[in-house]
């Protein structure tokens, strides 16, 4: 709370005392400084969260990796700055981090007056309820009346206000700032209901005492797609994130994995040769080397790996792919030809 | 070595303008208010660029857009619909609501305690110290989140509670008790109220003025007692008593009905108090130690009772030198009101921080911040340096 505070105040010192903007070269930066900085949320398991040794891993973290395999082809020059929802943006805005992966919504007022730039989607999601197993409810309409647990300065804090007010009922809101604190407000029965993200009510019941006296119900209130963002005015470093983002998707839709990438540079469709440097050279358009796509696909794997790894129905989240599938298997993720 | 002891003459009026020292003095203020304002035109105008270059929108319009978020603790009307300049004003009141709460309170500790540290009772003296030095000891925060997390939120919920008669619930929702609803009659009892005070006042003056002319004294209280307390409710009664209970009563999830006092109010409030409190102790019991022994045996000598030593001698005193070290407590109290943002109690910084998330105006909610808590202590500065010209010594 302190730290957001400094945040705030150092961007004003920032943004009083800088000169000019010379932000049209963050891949030179990166460059010579030899680390990509990627703002990660604090910790939200199977998106961005430290391990027993300290490593960063998640869904997220793995964009982190990807975008810094594709320049120095190399997935550990990752700098990681843990973020509050409140410190994220500040973060991006004063040149504290390159890039921001901490699943955040794409919105429009985001897109346009805070400067910055949606690459893409990463995890398309909406707002759910969690409430304990012994209140009987079955549905979200039944909530009126409850206490509910939400982190301040998100869109599902928005997203709340509308859903009690257009529905005609009430309710207590306990606003506080990290989710964690959230998260335990919630388990030591101070709110009946938590609200967030699927995906992230799904970490946050592994983080309660008893996940199994937990259920999410069945509404989605909201469109939550979350992506990486990087600063407007930077059109090289805006295509980076967004084709390594691509990159991944095309992977995943033409069977290349982080097994068989080194196989698949000699194979004979032209789509996997044009993804994998072996035709032209699209890196050098994007200021990148031109295996920069192999050099993303082995440190991370497709998409699908990436999911699958991290918060698939493998892992303790057990999220199915749904809307997350590729658009060929009746999902939303599409990646964009690259040609 | 030899002290040189004669002063130099001062030269007035010289010879040239660069020396005459008024002059210089005049250039040199100029000079500085001059390179204040362009440094301040300078930093402005160099933010503004750069936020425009950002593509960051800047300027305060934002605080006319709809908020879109609810808050948790409204006592002035406010719902998601409403500004975020609306919000903003709903945190300043807030914030001032747990200042005003926690000053009241954390001065009666530190009074009761204070004196309590200059007790001939063994133990009262033990307890009062270990009080003091414990909570001035540890920060605050901790303070706040030991009430929040390992107090209030271990409290049973408020599902299946046995019910009472007094319709007064602890759960970890908070502190429900029945809220009194006044129908218009009782405005009698306000009334009466006001004349009891306003009659209270007159009859001391005339007791004074008497005093000073005849030296009798006449007691006060028992006449005051009866204006203040029992002309309203004799008013209550005699109006038919215009009022009724409204208890809480279980819902599905929570209490409702009556009055709630939240967790986070009450853990916010029962920290800052606690913790100020302790300083404020340690202040009381500078001043009245200050007050010398002296003092006390000159008024006994007088014929003064031991009451009337205190009221009259002593505490007038200590005042004198209570009061200017009590203001920078009631100005850190007011600020440590921020730290409400760790359990969500929606004081200014708290709802600032929401309002700066959404809107991304940081600078501009910064600034907001910035002039809010100076306005507020600045306001209580200038309020307690009154009070304190007026506590001074009369010399005469």
């Amino acid at each position: 709370m302190k730290s957001k505070l400094m945040t705030a105040l150092l961007g004003l010192a920032v943004a009083a005392l800088a000169g000019g903007a010379a932000s049209a070269q963050t891949l030179q930066t990166v460059k010579e400084r030899g680390m990509l900085r990627c703002g990660v949320n604090t910790g939200l398991p199977g998106f961005a969260s430290q391990n027993d040794q300290g490593q960063w891993q998640g869904l997220d973290v793995d964009y982190c990796k990807a975008v810094a395999a594709a320049i120095f082809g190399d997935p550990s020059k990752v700098q990681y700055s843990p973020l509050s929802a409140v410190q994220r943006f500040p973060a991006l805005q004063n040149n504290e981090i390159d890039m921001l992966a901490r699943n955040t919504t794409w919105t429009m007022d985001r897109d346009t007056t805070l400067g910055l730039k949606f690459a893409g989607v990463n995890y398309y999601d909406g707002q759910g309820f969690m409430v304990k197993k012994e209140l009987n409810v079955n549905s979200a309409l039944e909530l009126s009346g409850a206490t509910v647990c939400v982190q301040s300065g998100t869109t599902t804090e928005l997203n709340l206000a509308d859903y009690f007010r257009t529905n005609k009922m009430d309710y207590n809101p306990v606003v506080i700032e990290a989710q964690s604190d959230v998260n335990s407000a919630y388990d030591s029965g101070r709110c009946d209901v938590l609200t967030t993200d699927a995906s992230g009510l799904a970490a946050s019941r592994l983080e309660l005492s008893n996940p199994d006296d937990n259920v999410i119900l069945p509404e989605i209130i909201s469109k939550e797609p979350l992506g990486p963002a990087v600063r407007q005015g930077d059109d090289q470093w805006f295509n980076i994130v967004k084709w390594t983002h691509y990159a991944l998707l095309d992977a995943e839709e033409l069977g290349v994995t982080q097994a068989n990438v080194d196989e698949m540079k000699s194979s004979e469709n032209p789509e996997i040769r044009r993804l994998l440097g072996q035709d032209k050279d699209f890196g050098s358009a994007i200021g990148l080397p031109k295996d920069w796509a192999v050099n993303v696909i082995k440190a991370v794997g497709n998409y699908g790996e990436i999911f699958e790894r991290n918060i698939g129905v493998n892992t303790p989240l057990k999220i199915q792919r749904g809307q997350n599938a590729l658009w060929t298997k009746g999902g939303l993720q599409y990646g964009m030809p690259i040609r | 070595m030899s002290v040189e002891t004669e002063t130099i003459p001062r030269r007035l009026g010289g010879s040239s303008i660069l020396t005459n020292p008024t002059i210089r003095g005049i250039v040199i203020q100029v000079g500085l208010i001059l390179s204040l304002v362009a440094f301040t035109w300078w930093i402005v105008t160099n933010t503004a660029r750069n936020l425009a270059e950002a593509n960051i929108a800047s300027g305060f319009g934002f605080l006319w857009s709809r908020a879109g978020f609810d808050i948790a603790i409204t006592p002035i009307a406010y719902t998601s619909n409403d500004t975020y300049g609306h919000a903003l004003v709903v945190g300043i009141v807030n914030t001032l609501i747990i200042s005003a709460a926690g000053i009241a309170f954390a001065t009666m500790l530190g009074f009761v305690v204070g004196i309590g540290r200059l007790s001939g009772n063994f133990l009262i003296r033990m307890l009062s110290t270990v009080y003091v030095e414990i909570f001035r000891n540890i920060p605050p925060l901790l303070v706040i989140l030991f009430w929040y997390f390992g107090v209030l939120s271990v409290l049973g919920a408020p599902r299946g509670l046995a019910e009472n008669v007094f319709g007064v619930y602890l759960t970890n929702r908070g502190l429900q008790v029945p809220a009194v609803i006044f129908s218009f009659l009782a405005w009698a009892s306000l009334a009466a109220f006001v004349v009891g005070i306003v009659a209270t006042i007159v009859i001391a003056r005339r007791n004074r003025a008497r005093q000073l002319a005849t030296g009798e004294r006449k007691p006060l209280l028992w006449t005051a007692v009866a204006l203040i307390v029992g002309l309203p409710i004799l008013a209550f009664l005699v109006t038919g008593l215009p009022a009724t209970l409204e208890f809480p009563t279980a819902n599905r999830f929570n209490l409702a009905g009556g009055i709630q006092i939240r967790p986070e109010f009450i853990s916010l409030w029962l920290a800052l108090s606690i913790y100020t409190g302790a300083f404020i102790a340690e202040i009381v019991r500078a001043g009245i130690m200050s007050v010398s022994k002296g003092q006390n045996e000159a008024a006994s000598a007088l014929g003064l009772t031991r009451g009337q030593a205190l009221r009259l001698v002593v505490v007038p005193q200590a005042f004198r030198v209570i009061i200017p070290p009590l203001t920078s407590q009631y100005l850190n109290l007011t600020k440590n009101s921020s730290l409400g943002l760790a359990v969500g109690y929606p004081e200014l910084v708290a709802v600032g921080s929401t309002v700066l998330n959404q809107s991304g105006q940081s600078i501009e909610v910064v600034c907001i911040w910035m002039l809010v808590y100076l306005t507020i202590s600045l306001s209580v500065s200038f309020f307690m340096n009154w009070f304190n010209a007026k506590m001074a010594l009369v010399e005469r």
